[in-house]
């Protein structure tokens, strides 16, 4: 019994971030299709969530621009969550990416049977947009011809 | 070198459980403070200290003006389950100092009644919220509780071949204590086939591995041992407090098979001098099985890893080496939203020698672990029957 994993039709009765503040820039940019991380200059950590200083050394960190590719480090197939509109999307995986500049975030997988959903499996990322403002980053199973591993 | 100053609990005892329609959280409150300080032999003009913790909107400062206790240390700090240890820790530091005599911790919670459900299988965020804090990251996804647990159940699977059946005998254990207390809100014995074939809430978590929801708070008094002294109860004294959080929202949590009782578990053994085989018995917040897998390799009951067929042994039985959850745990007999309070008690009800068929024979040392939020934080405290 295959069951599709597909990005939710109406995403617009989501609970919703406020794009407005501290997260802005990120928003901003997956909007326009881009996947925000933090870098600091000064120690070279990477971080997500985005914060108003690195957790490693307390400098001001930098944006950076994510590759978009990363591997599943875990999930669960969740079948019962009583609010909506969750519970009209049941099953769905949560699931947390390792990405690829070493850090993590949790996700929604999509794109893919819900049996092929295996830790480790390389994933991508995808934009969906989830209102006026809002577009989330998804993650599906990465393309089987790309040229992004060989370099 | 004994210390007069040694924080003792000299009152433990819960508010009715698991169904107490009757009760409001403020009842629940009253209820078990009322026993507690009869419990110890004490009468509420002798607390000078006060914290508190509820599921709902009761405050410990409101609370403490409907008891009018007039206190010189208040606490109450948001850490989810886990919170009444930490406040064990700090009520602790703060006898020792001598900045309180008596502290009451009081708990109440009517989730049952409030909710109407067995199961806390809801999202926190739902269509119509917005939100503004790092919750934002992982709200829109429909995470969940159990979805949390789940997550972290899955990778230990994947690193350590950890089973589904494993997981269910913490379950089993539970079950099999529960039938023991009448108080419990499942008694009937149940088989790893039994947790097996239950409903799936989040893969790989069945109903059976998640704790239940009920109605119910409890109380406990720690005062001096000097104090202790000259009051009609067995003195437990505190050999230590410790804890730790590691993060909050499940995303971020640094590695999802090292629980923060990995950090705490080894400095609260440290301060008490003691280790793991020293412990009689093992009260651990099981608000899923896996919390209790994790624990147990985070206090190093069993190397990292090995939770699962440590788990299976039947050293968690009632006649094992270190007998789990003999009231019947969060998985059978009580969960009201913190069970923090409920392990604090059972582990003084055995130290006392009052847990009934469920004693464990000459329990002198106990340790009750609590666990909040996402795996977030966990605080450890051991307890004795003798003077450090």
């Amino acid at each position: 019994m295959d069951q599709m994993l597909e990005v939710p039709a109406d995403l617009t009765a989501l609970p919703t971030p406020d794009v407005s503040g501290e997260w802005k820039p990120f928003w901003d940019a997956a909007a326009a299709g881009r996947l925000l991380i933090q870098n600091c200059s000064v120690c070279g950590r990477r971080q997500f969530y985005p914060r108003a200083i690195c957790t490693a050394c307390g400098a001001e960190p930098e944006w950076l621009e994510a590759s978009g590719r990363g591997s599943l480090y875990t999930f669960s197939i969740v079948r019962q969550n009583l609010v909506r509109p969750f519970k009209d999307m049941l099953p769905y995986v949560l699931a947390m990416v390792d990405l690829e500049e070493g850090v993590r975030m949790l996700t929604n997988i999509v794109g893919c049977d819900l049996e092929e959903v295996k830790i480790g499996m390389p994933l991508e990322v995808t934009f969906v947009r989830a209102g006026e403002a809002l577009h989330l980053p998804y993650w599906r199973p990465a393309a089987q011809i790309s040229d992004s591993r060989e370099r | 070198m004994p210390n007069n100053r040694t924080p003792t609990i000299v009152g433990a005892a819960l508010s009715d459980y698991p169904r107490a329609p009757h009760l409001s959280e403020r009842q629940h409150h009253a209820q078990a403070l009322t026993r507690a300080l009869a419990s110890a032999g004490l009468s509420i003009k002798d607390i000078d200290g006060y914290m508190a913790a509820s599921m709902g909107a009761e405050s410990a400062i409101s609370l403490a003006e409907y008891f009018r206790i007039d206190h010189k240390v208040v606490g109450g700090v948001g850490i989810g389950g886990a919170i009444f240890e930490w406040m064990v820790q700090q009520a602790s530091a703060q006898i020792l100092a001598g900045q309180a005599e008596t502290i009451a911790i009081t708990y109440g919670s009517d989730l049952l009644t409030r909710s109407g459900r067995t199961l806390g299988t809801a999202g926190f965020y739902r269509e119509g919220d917005t939100i503004s804090t790092s919750v934002m990251f992982e709200a829109p996804y429909g995470s969940t509780i159990v979805g949390a647990y789940a997550m972290a159940a899955r990778r230990h699977m994947h690193e350590f071949g950890t089973t589904p059946e494993q997981l269910a005998e913490i379950a089993v254990t539970c079950r099999e204590h529960a039938a023991l207390n009448p108080n419990a809100m499942y008694r009937k014995p149940i088989t790893v086939d039994d947790v097996l074939g239950s409903r799936v809430v989040a893969d790989p978590l069945h109903v059976l591995d998640c704790c239940v929801i009920s109605d119910g708070g409890g109380a406990i008094i720690l005062t001096t041992a000097e104090r202790a002294r000259d009051l009609p109860v067995k003195p437990v004294y505190v050999l230590a407090a410790e804890g730790t959080q590691t993060h909050w929202n499940i995303s971020e949590m640094p590695d999802f098979t090292v629980a923060p009782s990995a950090y705490c578990g080894p400095r609260a053994f440290a301060k008490a001098g003691l280790k793991p085989s020293d412990v009689d018995t093992l009260q651990l917040y099981d608000s899923f099985t896996i919390t209790v897998l994790l624990m147990l390799e985070g206090l190093g009951f069993c190397g990292r890893g090995e939770g699962g067929s440590f788990a299976a042994s039947g050293a968690l039985r009632l006649g094992g080496e270190f007998p789990l959850n003999t009231d019947g745990g969060g998985l059978s007999a009580c969960h009201s939203g913190m069970r923090g309070m409920h392990i604090l008690v059972e582990a003084v009800r055995q130290l006392r020698g009052e847990a009934g068929a469920a004693q464990v024979p000459d329990a002198r040392i106990a340790l009750a672990c609590g666990s909040g939020g996402f795996l977030s934080g966990h605080a450890a405290v051991i307890l004795g029957t003798e003077l450090p």
